[in-house]
């Protein structure tokens, strides 16, 4: 069951990326759908980690470090790796070294 | 030769990119064996897929029991993106560059992959594209399998820690552009709002996460395309 829902993830995701490669030679025009696409990346991703991202860890307090920091780094343009590196390491040493004192 | 030459050129391009798809695709592989997705599949997901936040819902549904349907929507709407890449990079190609280099060119058209290809000096080629796609589809495939497999032994805490690896590059694409562009702050605030309001208002606890994913970023990027159309002129952010 889980192959056929990737088989099934893989052909959507492959046919939204050839088509208009293949297909489609002109340019969208419309303002209203290029700006709906325009926005569609951040509003998606947005969607996804909020607020998601605050239950993934062990605590909620190490999560919001952990986004705390990525969103400082990013802030200073880093690439998403140290940015996604940050994040890990902030919620590391919260929960071995901080957490431990906090009694919630 | 010149066509070795290409090729070559794009494997050194894909390299970086490679780099990162290895770190970030290692806590895939871990939130794929939480979610009850063993190594094998795994890594055919990340095979196949080649794409992040796809992935991510992707597997969120399944671990929810979610129906294909759903999973079709899911995946409809965040790789949309894509769509709007593909058309941008067709415009870069060769007019002349035959349907089936075509198909092949638009495998692995990530985010990554198509800012690299976008910021190639010269026209691209197919054995470019070919290069540059190689060792990023091998980075993320692998990732996924150690993280999987290290997902099985790797204690609490660092598995604690690595689950918001991804979590960390969605915020590393979006923040910056949020920071610089206000009707982006708007967009996503707004997103953030409603999935906050699926996720806690008890009446609509019944709504799954990848239907949540879909009914935040319709509404979201409507709300922005109606109140902050993007001018003709202006380039869509690679994102």
């Amino acid at each position: 069951m889980i192959y056929l829902y990737i088989m099934v993830m893989a052909i959507v995701t492959y046919l939204i990326r050839m088509i208009p490669l293949t297909v489609f030679h002109k340019k969208i025009t419309s303002p209203f759908i290029r700006s709906f696409l325009y926005y569609v990346p951040y509003a998606c991703l947005t969607a996804m980690t909020v607020p998601a991202v605050f239950y993934a860890t062990n605590s909620l307090w190490s999560a919001t470090a952990g986004v705390t920091v990525a969103v400082v780094l990013a802030c200073f343009r880093r690439n998403l790796v140290t940015v996604a590196a940050g994040a890990c390491l902030a919620v590391f040493v919260v929960e071995q070294f901080l957490l431990p004192y906090l009694t919630i | 030769m010149e066509k070795k030459g290409h090729f070559i050129e794009g494997i050194r391009d894909g390299v970086p990119i490679a780099l990162g798809y290895l770190s970030v695709s290692f806590s895939v592989g871990i939130m794929a064996l939480a979610s009850g997705i063993n190594v094998l599949q795994g890594a055919l997901m990340s095979l196949t897929n080649m794409t992040s936040a796809g992935q991510f819902a992707g597997i969120a549904v399944i671990a929810s029991g979610g129906t294909l349907l759903e999973l079709v929507l899911t995946q409809f709407i965040i790789n949309l993106r894509y769509a709007l890449m593909s058309l941008s990079l067709s415009q870069k190609l060769p007019e002349k560059m035959p349907l089936w280099q075509r198909m092949v060119v638009a495998f692995a058209n990530t985010d990554e992959i198509f800012a690299v290809a976008m910021g190639h000096a010269r026209s691209l080629t197919f054995s470019y594209m070919v290069g540059l796609q190689i060792l990023p589809i091998l980075g993320w495939t692998c990732g996924t399998v150690l993280g999987a497999i290290a997902g099985q032994v790797l204690p609490s805490a660092i598995g604690s820690a690595l689950s918001v690896a991804l979590y960390g590059m969605f915020i590393a694409v979006v923040v910056p552009v949020a920071v610089k562009i206000r009707p982006v702050l708007w967009v996503a605030s707004l997103a953030a709002f409603f999935a906050c309001i699926i996720y806690y208002v008890p009446l609509l606890s019944g709504i799954s996460t990848g239907m949540s994913i879909i009914i935040c970023t319709i509404l979201a990027s409507v709300f922005g395309a109606l109140l902050f159309p993007v001018p003709q002129e202006t380039k869509e952010k690679e994102v």
